[in-house]
């Protein structure tokens, strides 16, 4: 039997505060591995459709499977754990815990699912290590440069396997040498471990390496390549 | 499969270790504002526990193992007669006929004369007798033969000790006037040290101190399997009016009350602490969740709980309270050992004089106070948390460090409704005489203060963004103005503190100026003179007579003053026989209320305010006045304001009283003086009239001296008080600095934009400085205006409640002054230090660090 795939939208609709409608008829399929940029306008909703896959707001139409599990079934308790199990987030501002060792920020989603802390502290050097970053586990995130700080992101995002990784402007704070290493070593080690990868961004070079790009409208989702 | 607990321990223990790391100033002030509460509340507590015990013990090695006992009503005593008839009643085992006197040493120590009968002694109050003794020859009773028979056996106390081959010891004793010589027998190593006693056979005591035939105490010992309320109604039925029973449990409760209300107050003023450090916890936390907001976020997002989130944030502040909760037992036993040492055990209220106890600590009480301050930083913790944990994640994940919408206006609801509770719980009555709903008036009303804030600081700082001035006042009022929100959590902890402070201020200065009134009115004479422990003898009339034929007096009023138990289960009222001024039917007596006529063939009784209110007896009661071993009644005839006898006087024509008991005599007088008199030569001339013996125990000393004094030991009951109150200050203005250069620091890259805009440092620190100046000026207005209701509960119900006495406001215009300044200054210099350290960070990283 095959296994449910990692995301499947169909025809989603939001609406903002005012009225105005970001889109509608919304349909997207991610499979297993899958790398997808999405593009688009300012203000078009990229990171809103991050948000209503997360769970973390919720659509005005249609529906959003996450390896195959409806989130409209879902209460708020069951949608935060399934953040926990299956989705792996990096965001634009890194949201790397000041106070926290970085083997600490990685471990997060593992603590968070209730595994006991060494395990979780010997996983997370285990990320570390893949991500260049191995022998840091004990240093602050004070001491980081930006591109180390979104290294600890993507370790984090992978630790605890999840098969959908949201990304949100991942390079967006980074200079374009380090964005094209981050990137490169996100969607390696997300390909590697069979996660698939909800790219958001307004990146040219972002997009070039993504399996598909899709560009947001009020429509939808549409390929640009497609006639 | 791993378990899924709402709040992983890992979790809770990496962000609480990490959040102390990254601000242990922060952390380390509100954990001190716990322990300093948790302190005091447990010092008070454990001096009380430890004075009230010593107390207990003095006691029982006084009365033994008495079940119940008899008690004279007066000083004077009852008729020994009594005795044969309660020996006589079934189901007693033993009683034993006791005469007590105070008398003092030579020294002027006071001194416990107590006549026993060495037999029935022996049973009851072994402590005192010989068999309790370590050494042979020591204990009431050791000994025989004729040359024991008159002799006197003394307490360590009073500083005799045996000396092997020293021949035969005497001991003197004064009382009222006389000097009694006694041999002494041996010691009575049973009495715990610091009780100064003598004690002699009770036929000794009864001739040699003039009280033959009179007794002050039966101690009865109940046989097995006798019910206590049984034989207390068999012996009720015999007694005289001049005779109580009184059972263990009422000898308790009467010594409990003698200071209960005081320690209740002192307990509140530590509570006051207590809840100014759970603001303190309660700013720290708002500070702490409004900076970690996309730090809580994005946990929320990672997949913590709603509930992981609340309870997380509630945890942190529980583990603030448990150090504190820690810090504070140590600190309170240290300051309770301390105090005992250097106040006594009454922390310097004046109930237990004499007495250095033991301290005594009880885990549960501990556990209780401990209790007490982790549920205060919880509750401080409680509303961030909520906030914490309502924050929706994405939102909060963008918005770093957003304040409120300027444009919303706060909820004032909340604030009308806990102070319409509050003014509601003003006017109840007290619950087992403690004024519980006036403590919580004032609780609910600095909680609708503290609620109110946010719409306050609204409303008053608005305006100040329309001023027309200098830029830094434009920026500061705009900044302010911009974000209410943020100016209402840093004025939380400054509108509590300076509100506690001005409503104890308002207090402590009504009650002073109220209580030197009140000695401007009953001195109105030039010389005072009283005799001490001179209840039963004094001045008599020759005596009197020759006081008042001396050259420059030219009035004189004698008095005689003694206690009296009207009821066994509270503390003895004092009689005062005055004389009614010529002319006038009522005695010169700082009225409450006008005095009324009285029937004729009615006695008329003048009653003082804590009588009245203890007593519920107001003008036209009938009050039963046992006397002289008969019931007298006496009518009400008016309430007169007393601030010197805290359980209540009463006040009889002194023609009535020597109707009634036949004594002539007084122990105190009132000597006015010819305008033209040597007040020096006449108080010389005072003393030599008066015998040698009794000069020497005569207190005798101008109005002035004695008003002076007497506020002196007001000042001194009230010391502690001051302490209590400049500590919840420092508290609070701890918490003050706290928030303000917390906000301060958390403002780095404003001030770093400002910087590039082209705003010069000066600037920059001028308009922080403003913004001080401004918040602590908003703060104290507010604060002093909650003062001013707060302290109005506590003149108008906390202490006619606890103390039973009322007073007139004066309102401390001086201090809410200082107040207003000092808060003022405090609160700009703390935001011009911290905006020093603040703009010392680079500008231009200061800013990067948004990108």
């Amino acid at each position: 039997m095959a296994l449910p795939a990692p995301l499947r939208i169909r025809d989603l609709s939001k609406t903002v505060p005012g009225g105005r409608v970001l889109f509608e008829g919304l349909d997207l399929d991610l499979s297993a591995g899958e790398v997808v940029a999405i593009t688009g306008e300012s203000g078009a909703g990229k990171s809103s459709l991050l948000n209503l896959v997360a769970g973390l707001d919720a659509p005005d139409g249609g529906e959003i499977w996450i390896g195959g599990r409806a989130l409209s079934s879902l209460n708020e308790t069951e949608r935060t754990r399934l953040r926990r199990e299956q989705l792996g987030f990096v965001f634009q501002a890194f949201h790397i815990l000041p106070h926290l060792t970085l083997a600490q920020n990685t471990a997060l989603p593992l603590v968070l699912a209730g595994v006991e802390g060494d395990t979780a502290l010997a996983r997370a050097a285990e990320l570390l290590a893949a991500v260049g970053l191995g022998g840091r586990e004990a240093d602050f995130p004070s001491r980081l440069s930006g591109g180390e700080l979104q290294r600890t992101a993507i370790a984090r995002a992978l630790v605890h396997q999840p098969g959908l990784i949201l990304a949100d402007e991942p390079t967006g704070n980074l200079d374009p040498e380090t964005a094209d290493r981050s990137l490169a070593l996100l969607l390696d080690a997300a390909r590697t471990r069979g996660a698939a990868v909800l790219l958001v961004t307004h990146s040219v070079r972002a997009a070039e390496v993504a399996d598909r790009t899709l560009v947001l409208g009020r429509s939808g989702l549409r390929d640009p390549h497609a006639g | 499969m791993p378990a899924d607990p709402a709040l992983p321990p890992t979790l809770l223990g990496w962000m609480v270790r990490g959040e102390w790391r990254a601000n242990p100033v922060r952390t380390l002030v509100a954990v001190l504002a716990i322990a300093v509460g948790v302190a005091l509340g447990f010092a008070v507590h454990l001096v009380n526990r430890s004075a009230l015990a010593e107390f207990d013990s003095a006691v029982r090695s006084v009365s033994g193992s008495a079940d119940i006992r008899i008690e004279a009503v007066t000083p004077t005593g009852f008729d020994e007669a009594l005795y044969p008839r309660i020996a006589r009643l079934p189901g007693l085992a033993a009683v034993s006929p006791v005469i007590e006197i105070a008398a003092r040493t030579t020294a002027g120590d006071a001194l416990t004369v107590i006549g026993l009968d060495p037999l029935r002694a022996a049973r009851v109050t072994p402590a005192l007798a010989a068999a309790s003794g370590p050494g042979s020859g020591m204990g009431f009773g050791s000994g025989s033969g004729r040359d024991v028979e008159d002799a006197v056996w003394l307490s360590p106390a009073t500083g005799w000790r045996a000396e092997p081959g020293a021949g035969s010891a005497t001991f003197e004793i004064r009382e009222g006037g006389r000097r009694i010589v006694l041999p002494v027998a041996g010691g009575l190593p049973g009495v715990e040290a610091g009780r100064r006693i003598a004690v002699a056979d009770i036929a000794a005591v009864q001739q040699r101190f003039d009280r033959v035939g009179r007794l002050t105490r039966l101690d009865v010992m109940l046989a097995p399997g006798i019910r206590p309320d049984a034989a207390a109604r068999e012996i009720s039925a015999v007694l005289p009016p001049d005779a109580r029973l009184v059972t263990p449990e009422a000898e308790t409760r009467r010594t409990s009350d003698l200071s209960r209300a005081y320690r209740v107050n002192l307990g509140m003023l530590a509570m006051v602490a207590l809840m100014t450090g759970g603001f303190l916890v309660f700013s720290a936390q708002s500070l702490s969740i409004a900076r970690r907001r996309p730090a809580f976020a994005l946990l929320r997002v990672l997949g913590l709980q709603r509930r992981g989130l609340f309870l997380q944030v509630l945890a942190e502040g529980a583990s603030l309270g448990v150090l504190g909760a820690a810090l504070g037992l140590v600190v309170g036993a240290g300051l309770a050992w301390g105090v005992l040492g250097l106040l006594g055990g009454d922390l310097g209220g004046g109930y237990f004089s004499g007495s250095r106890p033991v301290l005594e600590i009880s885990p549960a009480w501990a556990a209780l106070h401990a209790g007490l301050g982790m549920a205060v930083a919880i509750a401080g913790s409680l509303l961030p948390a909520l906030e914490a944990a309502g924050a929706p994640p994405a939102e909060a994940l963008k918005a770093a460090g957003r304040s409120g919408d300027p444009e919303r206006r706060p909820p004032l609801v909340p604030a009308l409704v806990l102070g319409s509770v509050g003014l509601a719980a003003a006017f109840a009555p007290p619950v087992a005489g403690l004024p519980l709903f006036g403590y919580a008036a004032i609780a609910l009303i600095l909680a609708a203060g503290v609620a109110a804030m946010p719409w306050l600081a609204r409303v008053m700082i608005a305006p100040l963004a329309r001023m027309r001035a200098p830029v830094p006042v434009r920026l500061a009022a705009a900044r302010l103005a911009g974000a209410p929100d943020q100016a209402a959590v840093a004025l939380c902890g400054l509108v509590a503190s300076a509100g506690l402070m001005a409503a104890m201020g308002l207090m402590v200065s009504s009650f002073r100026g109220s209580v030197d009134d009140w000695l401007v009115a009953i001195l109105p004479a030039d010389i005072y003179l009283r005799i001490a422990t001179a209840e039963t003898s004094g001045l008599d009339p020759g005596l009197q007579a020759a006081l008042a034929a001396l050259p420059g007096v030219t009035g004189m009023e004698s008095r005689r003053s003694l206690t009296l138990k009207l009821a066994p289960e509270r503390p003895a009222v004092t009689l005062l026989a005055i004389p009614v001024p010529p002319g006038t039917r009522v005695p010169d007596l700082p009225w409450r209320r006008a005095p009324t006529t009285v029937g004729p063939g009615e006695t008329p009784v003048w009653i003082s305010e804590p009588l009245s209110r203890l007593y519920h007896l107001a003008p036209g009661d009938t009050l039963d006045l046992p006397l002289a071993g008969r019931s007298t009644p006496l009518r009400v005839a008016g309430v007169w304001r007393d601030y010197g006898r805290q359980f209540g006087a009463l006040a009889l024509q002194q023609s009535d009283y020597v109707r009634m008991t036949g004594d002539t005599g007084a122990n105190e007088a009132a000597l006015t003086l010819a305008p033209d008199a040597d007040r020096a030569e006449v108080l010389a001339q005072v003393r030599r009239a008066l015998p040698p013996d009794l000069a020497a125990q005569t207190e005798i000393a101008p109005a002035g001296e004695i008003r002076q004094a007497a506020l002196k030991i007001f000042d001194r009951s009230f010391a502690v008080t001051y302490a209590l109150e400049a500590v919840a200050v420092l508290v609070g203005v701890a918490g003050v600095a706290a928030t303000v250069s917390a906000q301060t620091l958390a403002r780095r890259r404003e001030f770093g934009m400002l910087r590039h805009v082209g705003a010069g440092r000066g600037q920059i620190l001028a308009m922080l400085a403003l913004e001080g100046a401004f918040l602590g000026a908003v703060g104290a207005v507010a604060g002093l205006a909650l003062g001013a209701a707060m302290g109005q509960v506590l003149i108008q119900v906390v202490n006619p409640q606890s103390f039973n006495w009322t007073m007139d406001t004066r309102w401390p215009w001086g201090l809410l002054g200082g107040l207003t300044l000092t808060l003022t200054l405090a609160s700009a210099l703390t935001a011009l230090l911290a905006g020093r350290s603040a703009l010392s960070a680079d500008a231009v990283r200061a800013v990067r660090e948004d990108w």
